[in-house]
């Protein structure tokens, strides 16, 4: 499953923050999510449930950012949302835009004590 | 308890291997492109029509296969005289750098190779993610599927630099419209080039070979 793989590397960057930073117990890990990645959120949260699951983070809380499919117009600087790859500018009408969100695959932060 | 600021892409080792497996590659002068599709579009069936045409231009390639099980596709390749390393993920929907990685002392072994194709495991999801460290994602679609299939997986569509439209011949048969797939994948890739192919009949393989050729000997 693709969430699982997902959370698996998740996972691995958790144990090695933890450790930096001797923390023993996670309590809350917060992700950001792009549209593009085809990352279904329950999933993940899910997956990550069923992962941490008799291991020291069992408990913690996943919170997930989702991140829409945004664009730039090169021509008039707007910013949107893009929608049913309709690459044009709503302002403007310019096809010349450019991706500017959509495809994150982070973590943000993680708490623990 | 405190937060801790990480901000760190999950899948940044993964990339970290990617990065270096192109490194080595590049640095030996091999030109790697990752093939992915759907399973069944003609992955492996693509590499075995190019093959022969492939040997004519004097390109000395070798291809790394990935599949759950079975090692059915490398000895498909092989058949046709191409050196072929089978990977099998077991669970593993998809190729990662990790494994590219590992595979690359057999790549290097071998001799005068100017080409390597990674036949990914047939999945539009997954391998979007997953940088293996080639120079080229090739995605095929083929006339079996939908025409509307770049707008439902459009990451991957995204992520190449390469279209194979394979079963051409089948066209006729079924209610997919290449006109409309071509205009749906610019739509969401406008940089996409093309390639329309049938492995059964021959029709445009030579042409995408050439152009692999090009890439390889560029």
């Amino acid at each position: 499953m693709h969430e699982m793989s997902i959370t698996r590397s998740m996972l691995d960057i958790v144990r090695r923050e933890m450790e930096a930073n001797d923390i023993h117990a996670l309590r809350k890990l917060k992700v950001r999510i792009g549209e593009l990645t085809a990352v279904e959120p329950d999933t993940l949260k899910f997956c990550f449930d069923v992962a941490i699951k008799g291991t020291p983070f069992e408990g913690a809380e996943l919170e997930i950012e989702e991140v829409p499919l945004g664009g730039k117009c090169r021509d008039c600087g707007g910013e949107f949302r893009i929608t049913a790859f309709d690459n044009r500018c709503p302002k403007c009408g310019s096809t010349d835009i450019e991706r500017v969100s959509g495809d994150e695959l982070d973590i943000i932060s993680m708490e623990g004590d | 308890m405190h937060e801790i600021l990480i901000e760190e892409k999950i899948l940044a080792r993964n990339d970290e291997i990617a990065a270096e497996n192109r490194l080595a590659l590049s640095s030996r002068g091999i030109y790697s492109v990752n093939l992915v599709s759907s399973p069944g579009a003609g992955k492996t069936s693509l590499i075995e029509s190019m093959a022969q045409h492939l040997k004519d231009l004097a390109v000395s390639f070798a291809v790394v296969e990935g599949d759950l099980e079975g090692d059915f596709d490398a000895k498909r390749v092989e058949s046709r005289g191409v050196p072929a390393l089978q990977i099998t993920t077991g669970r593993a929907c998809h190729l990662d750098a990790h494994q590219v990685a590992h595979s690359l002392p057999w790549v290097f072994g071998q001799n005068g190779l100017e080409l390597l194709i990674i036949e990914n495991v047939g999945n539009m999801v997954c391998p979007a993610e997953y940088d293996l460290g080639e120079d080229t994602m090739i995605t095929i679609m083929s006339t079996a599927e939908g025409d509307n299939k770049p707008l439902k997986y459009p990451a991957i569509f995204s992520a190449s630099e390469l279209l194979v439209i394979n079963k051409i011949d089948l066209a006729p048969y079924t209610d997919f419209d290449i006109k409309k797939a071509r205009e749906n994948a610019l739509k969401v890739n406008p940089y996409l080039k093309i390639f329309e192919t049938s492995c059964r009949t021959g029709y445009g393989v030579k042409e995408f070979a050439t152009y692999l050729a090009g890439l390889a000997k560029a």
